[in-house]
Parts: structure tokens; sequence; C-alpha cells
């Protein structure tokens, strides 16, 4: 192991935000892993005479309108916020880095275009975006998944094109030209790796995004439909019942935060650590 | 400078016909018929014949786009299906409540996030700093209908300060102003985070500039200093982020006015989505896009007369 890759390890252990983040996000990806196999009680089975029941040694959390355990709801809404996520990075990554690849590569007319094309999509509020595309297609998690993915696409486009563009004019690189490779060759074999971490550092910011944006949406009603659980619709259920039992939209609003703050925390140590300018600047 | 603003008019002009080219590209030509989407699919076929004639989607795309866009050009909307009224007539009694709460969200974002990001550049790496990071990361990460629950179970529920949602309308200033208050909170709490700790970084980078060592040389306090050499530049960066954040502020409307079951535009389009009324989502979400783009070729505008270098540099 190099002695770079030693130090950024070490630093990565003494960074108190990245550690936190870390350690939330490793406890996300579990609960969602647990609730695959194992929740205190079937998450869709319905017990009216026990419905709206405080917190006790039984139900944790309490139970909600329908009598369901709120902890195995919300074990199982942690998978979906988590799909949601992934797809929606990967579509964003996917085409995103692709086109900012292309652009960074090509220049000329296609990089034009593609920019142009990306200040478009920016033009329009994220929230706004997948509103419109759900219209057109209709409500379903499957359609807000690839509406959130759309609305990342221009942002890591941009960043990929900005960070590629700066390795482009890198000596190893005009090596490489004169050793006789191609844009292609050259675009996968240099410079996609040396710009993989800032990549990743925006995915951590794009995957707590989506996670709010599949929130926002299926708290709308035209995300998650049900039975699927989602974070976003407890909250939108528990508001009708906010009189009777107000933790009902406590819990679901607690786990939304505490997943985009974890990945905020993992974003900000990842960025820090990866670039320790920053550190000592701000 | 007129060459610099011709050419932020063009790029504006252009992003509004790409604006509205992405928006009827994806209500009219995604898979599915606008007029089954409207009627539902077990609608007979006659009906669904007759709403394509009278929503002109025989035509040919081009024709049906111009109908569109000319249309909106000299103020001739499209007629809301499901209210049968004029999608104008819908909006205005709408952006009466839409406009007023983003602005109140923003001028409430800008005082929290300047009061915060002043204090932790000002506090740098002590205490203070890291609580005001601390909390901004906090505001960033919760979800604006959430805390909107939150408030309405505090303020309304309990302590019966506000009331919990509806709008009585401007007939008198007070209960009107009074019903965006907890909206407005909502709204501007996440924008304002984030607004926190860009100041705080502008001020940061601008704190440490030559000028400001030499006014504080020249026998300035520190907060003369502040006030007449460091805000200024550093509202330089702050604007652009501020003109972004609108365009969140205006698309969070969309959310919370739901949440307080406002009658604003956000509401409308939402309505507009589950009553399937295209006619409604196109208009509303061109006009949506319109103002952020307004909105960010103001910044632009602003942005040149601050800075006058930029100007130079552009042309």
């Amino acid at each position: 192991m190099s002695t770079v890759r030693r130090s950024k390890i070490r630093s990565a252990f003494s960074h108190r935000s990245f550690l936190v983040g870390a350690v939330l996000v490793v406890a996300m990806f579990g609960i969602a892993g647990i609730s695959l196999y194992w929740t205190p009680f079937d998450p869709t089975k319905l017990n009216i005479p026990e419905r709206l029941a405080g917190p006790s040694s039984l139900h944790w959390l309490g139970t909600d309108q329908f009598g369901r355990d709120i902890l195995s709801i919300l074990m199982v809404g942690t998978q979906n916020s988590i799909l949601v996520g992934v797809v929606a990075v990967a579509i964003g990554i996917l085409f995103g880095v692709s086109l900012g690849l292309t652009a960074a590569a090509v220049k000329g007319w296609t990089e034009e275009l593609i920019m142009r094309a990306s200040d478009l999509l920016f033009a329009f509020p994220a929230i706004l975006l997948a509103i419109l595309l759900i219209a057109a297609t209709g409500p379903g998690a499957i359609n807000a998944t690839i509406a959130i993915g759309i609305f990342s696409i221009p942002v890591f486009a941009r960043l990929t094109r900005g960070a590629a563009k700066v390795i482009w004019v890198r000596e190893f690189i005009l090596a490489a030209r004169a050793a006789g490779k191609g844009r292609f060759r050259i675009t996968v074999g240099h410079i996609l790796p040396n710009i993989l971490s800032v990549i990743v550092v925006q995915a951590t910011v794009q995957f707590a995004l989506a996670i709010l944006a599949e929130a926002a949406l299926s708290y709308l009603g035209i995300g998650s439909q049900p039975p699927t659980p989602s974070w976003g619709r407890m909250l939108s259920d528990a508001q009708s019942y906010i009189l009777l039992n107000p933790w009902l939209a406590v819990y679901p609003g607690a786990a939304i935060a505490l997943a985009v703050l974890s990945l905020n925390l993992l974003g900000d140590g990842l960025r820090d650590i990866i670039d320790p300018r920053f550190v000592r600047e701000r | 400078m007129s060459l610099f603003l011709a050419k932020r008019l063009f790029t504006f002009v252009l992003t509004l016909v790409g604006a509205s080219l992405l928006i009827f590209l994806a209500l009219e030509v995604l898979p599915g018929d606008p007029a089954l989407v409207i009627l539902g699919v077990d609608a007979p076929e006659s009906a669904v014949a007759a709403l394509r004639l009278e929503l002109g989607l025989e035509k040919p795309l081009p024709q049906q786009y111009w109908d569109w866009v000319g249309g909106l050009m000299v103020g001739r909307f499209g007629t809301s299906y499901s209210y049968s009224v004029s999608v104008l007539d819908l909006i205005s009694a709408r952006l009466a409540v839409t406009i007023p709460l983003a602005v109140f969200a923003m001028i409430l974002s800008v005082a929290f996030a300047f009061a915060l990001g002043i204090l932790a550049a000002v506090q740098h790496n002590k205490g203070t700093d890291v609580a005001v990071m601390g909390i901004s990361q906090l505001g960033i990460s919760i979800p604006n209908f959430w805390l909107a629950l939150i408030l309405i179970m505090l303020f309304a529920v309990d302590l019966h300060w506000f009331s919990a949602g509806g709008f009585p309308g401007w007939a008198g200033f007070w209960p009107g102003f009074k019903a965006l208050v907890l909206p407005a909170i909502a709204l501007a709490t996440v924008q304002g985070a984030i607004l926190a700790r860009f100041t705080r970084s502008a001020i940061l980078d601008t704190i440490r500039e030559d000028y400001v060592r030499t006014a504080r040389a020249k026998g300035l306090t520190r907060t003369q200093a502040l006030l007449r050499h460091v805000l200024r530049n550093a509202m330089i960066p702050l604007i652009t982020i501020m003109g972004l954040q609108f365009a969140n502020l205006l698309a969070g409307t969309i959310i919370v006015e739901n949440v307080f079951s406002l009658p604003g535009i956000g509401r409308l389009l939402l309505q507009a989505i589950t009553q399937r009324d295209l006619v409604i989502v196109r208009d509303l979400a061109l006009l949506l896009a319109a103002m952020v783009i307004v909105v960010n070729f103001l910044v632009d505008v602003l942005y040149s007369v601050i800075d006058p270098r930029l100007t130079a540099r552009d042309i």
C-alpha cells in the first residue's frame, strides 16, 4: 500500500464527521439489510384494535392508524430510500459522467451542446422537473426514481467535465497522446481514474438529495405507492392523525433527516480527506 | 456593458425557448396519449377522440407547440379541463399567495443566514463557529415538509399562536401575513442553513484580503472593516447563490403549500396533476420555470453592476 493511501486512510479514521457519517450510513444499510429478512412485526399486517398505540415494550415506537408496527415500517422504508437513492445516483452517474467525459474529450460543438443542455435542465428546480415527468408518466416509485435520476444528470455532467478538463491538460496525458493512445482509451484509462474521487463525493451528496426528493414526492402522493413502505408517505399519513398521535410524524421525519445528515457528513468528510486544502482554508 | 446585457438577454430568451420545448415534449411526446391521461384508460373511445380534437392533438407537433407558445405570448392561456376556466384566471388568484410566501421566506432566509454566517466567520474555529456549522448541517438535512409539520404541532396545536393551515386572503394584512409565517419559516430554514455556510465561506475568503488588512491598518475597527469592506465584497458570490435559492424556494412552495393547505401555485400544480389536468400542468410548469429563469437573468445583471470587472472580462 502506498504511503499516500495509508496516510489518507489514517486521516479518514481521525476525521470526526467522516467517521460519524460512515457509521450512520453503514447502520442505515445494515437496517435495510436486516429488514429484508427480519422485522419485529409484519409491516403490512393490520391490527385495528391496537391502532395509534404509544410506545411500549411490544411496539417500541408504537403503532400507526392501522395498528401496524411503526418500527417495522420504518425499517422496511429504509430499503425503499436506499433503492431510490442508489438507482437515481446510478442513472446520474451513468449518463452524467459519460456526457461530461465526452464533452471534455471531444470539445467543440459537442461540448457546447452537452453543456447548454445541462444549463437548460438546471433552469428547472429539481423537484419541479420530477413533478413534471411524473405528471407525464404517472405516479409511482419507478417513475419517481427515474425523474430524480434525470435531475442529477446535469450535476454529474458539469462536475465531470470540469474535473476532466483539468486532467486533460496534464503532462502525463500529453505523454499518453504522444504514445498513440486515442481519446477513448485516454478517457477510460487515465481521465476517469483521476476524477473518480470527485465523483464519489458528489454521489454521496446526490444520494442525500435523492432520499429527500423521494420522500417529498411520496409525501405529495406521487412517489412510492401503497403498500410499499415509504418514509415520505408515512409523514403524509401521520398529518391526518397529528392531534391524536403527534409522534407518528416525528419518527419518519427523523429517519429522513438522519439519513440525509449521515450522507452529508460522509460527503463532507470524504471531501476534506481527498482535498485537505479545503480543511485548512475553511 | 450593453454587449454584456445583449449576450445575457440572448441566453435568457434561448433558455426560455428551451424550457418551453422541454415542457412541451415531456407532456406531449412521452409515451402515452394526453387525452387518455386526462380521461383515464377506461374512457370511451369517442370521448378520447373528442378531447384529442379539443386539445388540438390531431395537429402536427410543431403546430401544437406554436399554438401553445404563441398563445402565451399574447396572454392567451389554455382553458383548464377540470375547472373550465382560463388558466390565467386560476394563476393570478394564486400568485397572491405564492409570491408573498416566497419573498417572505427569502427575507427570513437571508436574515438568518447572514446573522449566523457572519457570527461563524468572526468566531472562526471557536465554539460559536462549530455550533453554527452544526446547526446549519442539521438545517440542511431536515426536510421542509417535516419541519412544517413540527411547526404546526408546536405553534398551532400546542401553543395556538398560528393556524395549522389555510389562508384567509389579503382583505386584512395581518391575518394573511400570520397565515404565511409558519410556511415561510419552514421554507426558509433549509435555504438559510445552506446560505449561512456560503456566507461564512465568502467572509472568510474576503477577510484575509490585503485591502482588509490595509483598512485595519488605517485605523478602522474590526466591525467597521467588516461592514465597509468585507461584507460588500463577500456579497458578490452570495448574490448568485441567493438567485439559485429563490428558484429552490419557489419549488419548495409546491410542497409547503400542500402541508399548510395554502391556495397557491404549488397546490394548484399538484391538484392539476392528481386531476390529470395537463393544460394547467403545462402552463404552470412554464410559469415556474420562467420565474426561475427571470430571477437568474436579473442576478446576472445585478452581478455585473456589483462587479464591473465581470462585464469587462466577458466582452
